[in-house]
């Protein structure tokens, strides 16, 4: 029996912390931490990049809103990489495996990824669909993540690199109005560049103006996967994500 | 967004600090969270209003600090405020910032009841 309060505690006198009695049921006590509450998923994405990284591989991000052209993009790509580049992608969608099997018919190896309600990717489902592609017969990997501007920018995917896609079409102040995803892009590629005439609202410096002001340096590309036009600067940028190199494609200023 | 799945982590974090302090219960949560972290305080806290039940925080109350947004000027140098909507520097202008703090979506403090022995 405690000498100091007579209470059942073995362990010795009473303890006073900063004044305060004894609490009835143990000691209180202030732990000060500085925890991200993204610890888990940045881990498995630390994972993924190892796993990358130990068959010489990098991967690159590609983001937009649902209908941008990224699949679209990926399929263009494909024809200009013959001996250049050997490419493969994880493929993430809601549901079917349509934008995969259009990959595939394009002789790209491409796993689908269908997260049912997630709204984006995440460094586990990367991580699974890693072990289904050929990673020894790959150069670079890309993600294509969900068509989404908000969640995707939450979730380290374990890529070392990402893109951000808006389309013609979407207007050019999409930079402005979601800041985080642009401005975590390495690269924003505006698409859809066959459509300008009909896009007349849509103008190229003031998209560049909108994704500076968000504090991005990251290069503009402006292409069309229609009809070709820009696609060269593109693939000189993947090309140049292989191996660790820094891309060094034109600035906008 | 994904506030819940969110609130799940924070809980799981939570429960493995009470373990590792060896307590019987949580009595108070602090995070912070900055307005560059992509999450709603308040969609977190109703969140957490639910997910503590059964847990070993459930009579745990949440303090949800606000982080401002700071940026350093790669221009001139000085550090400053900034908001989300607008990155630039404060005193010339420029857009050329680093940003020291506002993403911020951390577990910073638990307090906990030690258990008996």
């Amino acid at each position: 029996m405690c000498t100091e309060c007579g209470c059942s505690h073995r362990s010795g006198p009473a303890i006073r912390v900063d004044g305060q009695p004894l609490a009835r049921d143990g000691l209180r006590r202030v732990v000060d931490l500085g925890l991200p509450l993204s610890a888990a998923n940045d881990a498995e994405a630390a994972r993924v990049r190892a796993h990358l990284d130990a068959h010489g591989l990098r991967a690159v991000n590609l983001m937009s809103a649902p209908g941008s052209g990224k699949t679209a993009l990926l399929e263009a790509t494909a024809g200009r990489l013959a001996g250049r580049l050997r490419l493969g992608v994880i493929e993430g969608d809601l549901a079917t495996d349509r934008d995969a099997e259009r990959l595939r018919r394009h002789g790209l190896p491409a796993i689908q990824v269908t997260t049912g309600n997630a709204c984006h990717l995440d460094a586990t489902m990367v991580h699974a669909a890693l072990h289904a592609l050929p990673l020894a017969e790959l150069d670079l990997v890309v993600i294509e993540n969900v068509g989404n501007l908000v969640c995707p920018a939450a979730f380290e995917v374990g890529a070392h690199a990402s893109v951000a896609l808006l389309s013609m079409p979407e207007g050019d102040d999409k930079p402005a109005k979601y800041p985080q995803l642009f401005r975590m892009a390495d690269l924003v590629v505006i698409t859809k560049a066959d459509l300008a005439m009909a896009c007349a609202d849509f103008a190229v410096d003031r998209a560049t103006r909108y994704l500076r002001g968000i504090g991005s340096h990251a290069p503009v590309i402006v292409l069309s996967a229609r009809s070709g036009a820009g696609l060269d600067a593109w693939v000189d940028w993947l090309a140049e994500q292989r191996g660790g190199r820094r891309a060094s494609a034109q600035r906008t200023p | 967004m994904h506030e819940a799945a969110l609130c799940s982590a924070l809980l799981e974090q939570v429960a493995r600090v009470a373990r590792e302090q060896d307590a019987a219960r949580v009595v108070r949560v602090r995070v912070r969270i900055g307005p560059l972290a992509g999450v709603e305080p308040e969609l977190l806290a109703r969140a957490y209003a639910v997910g503590r039940i059964g847990t070993v925080a459930e009579e745990a109350s949440l303090e949800i600090e606000l982080a401002t947004v700071r940026v350093r000027c790669r221009a001139c140098g000085r550090e400053g405020a900034a908001s989300p909507q607008q990155l630039c520097c404060g005193s010339c202008g420029s857009a050329d910032t680093q940003l020291l703090a506002g993403d911020d979506l951390l577990l910073t403090q638990v307090e906990l009841v030690a258990r008996l022995h």
